[in-house]
């Protein structure tokens, strides 16, 4: 595939994370000494906070520090991103904490974070030639994926687990293109989709092939945060971990914003969350050691149940260089934390996000987090998406004939 | 000697002439590798670090198991087994 004139914006070139080797900006992904991950490399020169505060209300307010096109705002896509940035007095009463802030991700186009790692990954591979938009996903990235290529015109291809909640198959396959589910669990269907990319060439697996662009659409949360908080770090932050990357991204967001001058170069301490029956990088933590073993997933946390991490290394490296830690939470407590969010700020989580709010009161509990500096919690994605994770236990008070008899025999006024 | 069927991803296929997959002997993955680098020269160095563990970024499967979840290097590759070599990915 040829790129000659490839405008990818203030991207200079790939580097490998593990080596070091750099290669010139194209359609590849691991290092070929070492097949360590490859990772975007900048030129950012004349953005300033004027200059992203002109931008629109979306992540192309960013355009300037991601490998996207500079004229990316005039082709079609779903355009995700400013997302609300709620503060959530109620939660942090709950919690015994001063300031909290859950930055509400489940507003995107397709209700979770990945329409904005999707929405640059699109960008890129149209750039590079790609013709098909593709990925494996859990759920959330199908959704990201099906919808943007519906918007761009151009056809989609879908691999998720067969046994993924049944809101993220219809919200899928709604957009049309090509949706196939597998009979295994997500690391089967990744392994799946990395043959399938070594075949068809001008297939743009998002996560995949095109990963080193895809990936930096997670920084626009770090960027976002800053800007929702008057262009400032807040001093803790607490992430979600599934294959890491999403918490690595918003680390090198604060680090892109302090180096360009954007935010005062302060400290900050760096949370990973992660769910009890799905916690390789947890556990790797609580070790103290530099490797991630790989596990078997089982949890309700589906979003999350990635048991072989790409940025698992990474996601140490960060909490450790921040003072941060990394923490997990049972099924149980996963529900108990939608259903505390929910009740204390109105924000229906998905499981992910109970995932976050269960580790962030037992971050709380266990003295790790401090409960008086301010933090920010990721809200990843919708509830609406996996319901029958809280149907058991979210009921009706009473069921009633339609009389003022039945209501006060009730006993609820 | 039992004959393996061993794919072969993107960036390693300089080494085998473009070729997506190709045979190998050996009764361990470890012996396959040994084979494969006897034809190929210079692929075992890409899969194996300095200190002969699989490189921290591959992944290798024999047959639908992922070899760290069985015995590494050791693992039993009976004749006919599809042995897959694929870097690390993730996020979905």
């Amino acid at each position: 595939m040829a790129l000659d004139a490839a405008d990818l914006g203030p991207a200079t070139s790939l580097t490998c994370r593990e080596c070091g080797e750099s290669y010139e900006l194209g359609p590849r992904y691991a290092c070929e000494q070492c097949f360590g991950p490859l990772e975007i490399a900048y030129d950012f020169t004349g953005v300033t906070r004027a200059s992203i505060e002109a931008g629109p209300r979306n992540i192309w307010r960013y355009r300037g520090l991601l490998p996207v096109p500079s004229n990316v705002q005039d082709t079609p896509n779903t355009e995700p991103g400013f997302t609300r940035l709620v503060r959530a007095d109620h939660l942090a009463e709950s919690l015994g904490m001063q300031r909290l802030w859950v930055k509400d991700d489940s507003g995107n186009p397709t209700h979770s974070f990945k329409d904005r790692v999707v929405a640059v990954a699109l960008a890129a591979a149209r750039e590079l030639g790609f013709k098909v938009l593709a990925c494996p996903s859990t759920g959330n990235l199908a959704n990201a994926v099906a919808a943007a290529a519906a918007r761009a015109g151009i056809r989609s291809a879908v691999f998720v687990p067969s046994d993924l909640e049944a809101q993220k198959i219809i919200t899928t396959a709604v957009y049309g293109g090509t949706f196939v589910t597998v009979r295994g669990n997500y690391d089967d269907v990744n392994r799946l989709a990395s043959e399938i990319a070594g075949e068809q060439e001008d297939w743009a697996f998002v996560n995949v092939n095109v990963r080193p662009y895809y990936a930096e659409g997670s920084k626009t949360l770090g960027y976002e945060i800053a800007e929702q908080l008057g262009w400032r770090l807040p001093d803790q932050i607490v992430v979600p971990v599934a294959s890491g990357s999403q918490l690595t991204k918003i680390d090198k967001a604060f680090q892109e914003l302090i180096r360009l001058g954007l935010v005062e170069d302060r400290p900050y301490k760096v949370f990973g969350a992660q769910a009890t029956g799905c916690s390789p990088v947890a556990a790797a933590f609580k070790n103290g050691h530099d490797v991630v073993r790989p596990v078997k997933p089982d949890t309700i946390a589906k979003s999350l149940a990635i048991g072989n991490p790409a940025d698992g290394p990474y996601v140490l490296d960060v909490v450790r260089r921040t003072g941060g830690a990394v923490e997990d939470v049972t099924d149980a407590e996963v529900v108990e934390g939608i259903r505390l969010l929910a009740g204390t700020e109105g924000i229906f989580a998905e499981t992910a996000g109970g995932v976050t709010v269960g580790c962030l009161r037992k971050l709380v509990a266990s003295g790790a987090l401090d409960p008086e500096a301010e933090t920010v919690i990721i809200n990843s994605g919708d509830g609406l998406k996996t319901l029958d994770a809280v149907a058991p236990v979210a009921r009706p008070s009473a069921e009633i004939a339609p009389t003022l008899e039945d209501f006060r025999a009730s006993g609820l006024a | 000697m039992s004959t393996v069927s061993v794919r072969i991803p993107t960036i390693l296929r300089t080494y085998t002439g473009g070729e997506s997959e190709v045979k190998a002997e050996g009764a361990t993955l470890r012996e396959v590798i040994t084979d494969l680098d006897a034809n190929y020269s210079g692929i075992a160095a890409r899969i194996l670090d300095d200190s002969g563990k699989i490189r921290r970024f591959v992944n290798v499967y024999v047959g639908e198991e992922d070899v760290r979840f069985a015995d590494g290097l050791d693992t039993p590759t009976p004749a006919g087994t599809q042995i897959s070599i694929i870097p690390a990915v993730a996020g979905g």
